[in-house]
């Protein structure tokens, strides 16, 4: 059913308007800095917080139901298992009648955790218990599931497997699920649209693709593992708002045009010496920090612009890399991908 | 964790009060007639006092149940002008002489009272001063029990299609249960030691209103033996709710 929401909330002092509309299947990664309204949301859709304006589940505006009369499913950070039930009756408080118990069981069984079924929440791992909250959800065949950052309190390994079921799961599932997240991985693998809010408002709805070749932020630039840098056009060059310039490859027409100029991390290559290749972009930069992430160093340099470089094991150990080395950093006008704004 | 030689003036007052409270406890076990109790526990008066004794605290304790737990529901949960007056209404028998609190009843329900339901020297009044003092012990209970309940169960109760009658008794009460079982015996224990309100409302009738501690007290002047008796079987009844309890005593988190 077609999800079709222009939402006004507020909580507190503080609003979040959204407009939107999706499909049946979709899986929208709803991401955004710390208070961006992300919680706010998915609690205005679920009726949990006061809301004005239209949501349309198949058509059906839904905004003036109760809670229990919207066919909306919620799965709070670490799953809010009800305490003193079961993992079993957990799943089964929202199914009614004599086979409630036995669906109930059967979601177990689907995620896998049916061994689980007579243990209370305390006795279940975080993963384990955001599996029974995830099925608590989905037994209820919600047409809008909402699912607030399942992941964000799990360690590595659950956060793998549980990563791995709810991607199994969110590909059946026939209704529009919301997953907010902090996490690019999440939004790679399980989502198929994002939505980025920032201060309350919508900054970007667009497919995973889209925002990861033109984000519209810095911020969702950083999110997909990239730079991204506020500019305007200026004699066919990108004069950075935090200062520098950048060339690229296709630069826009017009002058003055406000736009963000994306560079992916690995696309920033350092040098000792300043470089005499054929790289249209280059300058000093000093490094501030260096993290090892997958298999590669994550450096973070500070120059005009700053920029975040993803560079192999083995060069940074070639070019002795620490924090406070000075080095040159150069980018080929052809990686830097211009996003009008 | 540190341990401190606590300073001898210190020490001292702190024996002090462990006497103070020991003291009195010892004497009356000692001076209790072990050997006539079976006999003076179970004389006419003392079986009718201690019956109607269980029979008033328990109606009191029905009492505060039935009105404790919605309003200390309504204390943790809603938002209203006026809570902390209530909640200091709901408090203030704790602090108020039970005496006073017999009056205030016999003027609003008494035989001219505002609520002219001439309950006053009755067994339901004995029943509603117990209901009286004990409540604020069960609502401080349950209040703070349900304050500590993360409000997200009843969100998610409600996703799940529950609405709020169901999720109170689904989610919210068993939650609370441990709070409510202490709060109860505190009130029911309370209920059963109440002396002034009760003989101010109730009067200190043998069979209607008379319970154990109005029968202690006047058994005390020509029958000493007898109001040791049911002292100590008062005693006991207090100590089995502490036992009961255990570490559950504490009525604030």
């Amino acid at each position: 059913m077609t999800f079709d929401a222009d939402l006004r909330a507020t909580a507190g002092t503080f609003a979040v308007a959204v407009t939107g509309r999706w499909q049946p299947g979709d899986v929208v990664a709803v991401v955004g800095p710390n208070g961006a309204g992300k919680s706010t949301f998915l609690r205005a859709i679920a009726g949990l917080t006061a809301a004005t304006g239209t949501l349309r589940i198949g058509g059906v505006d839904v905004v003036d139901r109760p809670v229990a009369r919207r066919g909306v499913g919620w799965v709070p950070q670490d799953g809010a298992l009800f305490p003193h039930l079961s993992a079993l009756d957990n799943v089964a408080f929202g199914l009614r009648g004599r086979r409630g118990r036995s669906a109930a069981q059967l979601w177990l069984d689907r995620l896998g955790i049916g061994d689980l079924a007579g243990r209370k929440p305390s006795q279940l791992s975080g993963g384990q218990a955001q599996k029974v909250a995830l099925a608590r959800a989905l037994a209820r065949e919600p047409s809008v599931l909402l699912l607030d950052e399942p992941l964000a309190a799990l360690d590595v390994e659950a956060r793998t497997d549980v990563r791995r079921s709810l991607r199994a799961h969110l590909a059946e599932f026939q209704g529009v699920t919301m997953l907010v997240t902090h996490d690019a991985v999440d939004v790679m693998t399980l989502a198929s649209r994002v939505l980025a809010l920032d201060g309350g408002a919508v900054v970007q709805d667009a497919t995973v693709g889209e925002v990861t070749t033109a984000p519209r932020t810095p911020w969702l630039a950083a999110l997909m593992g990239g730079n991204g840098f506020y500019a305007r056009v200026n004699a066919g060059t990108l004069a950075l708002d935090e200062g520098g310039i950048l060339v690229a490859a296709e630069a826009p027409s017009s002058d003055g045009a406000e736009v963000l100029a994306v560079v992916p991390a690995h696309a920033v290559t350092l040098h000792r010496q300043r470089p005499e290749g054929s790289a249209r972009n280059v300058w000093p930069a000093t490094i501030r920090d260096l993290a090892v992430v997958g298999g590669r160093v994550r450096v973070t340099l500070d120059g005009t612009p700053a920029v975040l470089a993803d560079v192999t094991t083995a060069s940074a150990a070639d070019l002795a890399l620490a924090e406070g080395v000075g080095v040159w950093a150069s980018v080929k006008a052809t990686e830097v991908t211009v996003v009008v704004l | 964790m540190k341990t401190t030689r606590p300073p001898l003036s210190l020490a001292t007052a702190a024996v002090v009060g462990v006497a103070f409270l020991l003291l009195p406890l010892a004497a009356l076990l000692d001076r209790t007639p072990w050997h006539a109790l079976p006999r003076l526990l179970t004389s006419t008066s003392a079986l009718t006092a201690l019956r109607l004794s269980i029979e008033c605290s328990l109606g009191a304790l029905a009492l505060s149940l039935a009105v404790g737990v919605p309003l200390a529901w309504l204390l943790a949960r809603v938002e209203f002008p006026g809570k902390s007056l209530l909640r200091a209404a709901v408090t203030l028998p704790l602090v108020l002489p039970p005496v006073v609190g017999g009056v205030a009843l016999l003027l609003a329900f008494g035989r001219n009272g505002v609520v002219p339901l001439s309950l006053s020297f009755t067994t339901w009044g004995a029943i509603l001063a117990e209901a009286f003092v004990a409540l604020p012990f069960l609502v401080l209970a349950v209040e703070g029990a349900l304050l500590a309940v993360d409000e997200r169960y009843d969100d998610v109760a409600a996703t799940l299609g529950s609405n709020t009658t169901r999720t109170f008794f689904r989610v919210t009460l068993p939650l609370v249960l441990p709070a409510l079982a202490a709060g109860s015996a505190l009130a029911w224990a309370r209920a059963l030691g109440e002396f002034g309100a009760t003989i101010t409302f109730a009067g200190n009738l043998p069979g209607s209103t008379q319970t154990l501690p109005l029968d202690v007290y006047l058994t005390l002047q020509d029958n000493p033996d007898a109001a040791i008796a049911l002292s100590t079987l008062l005693l006991a009844l207090s100590l089995m709710v502490l036992v009961a309890m255990r570490s559950r005593w504490r009525l604030t988190r």
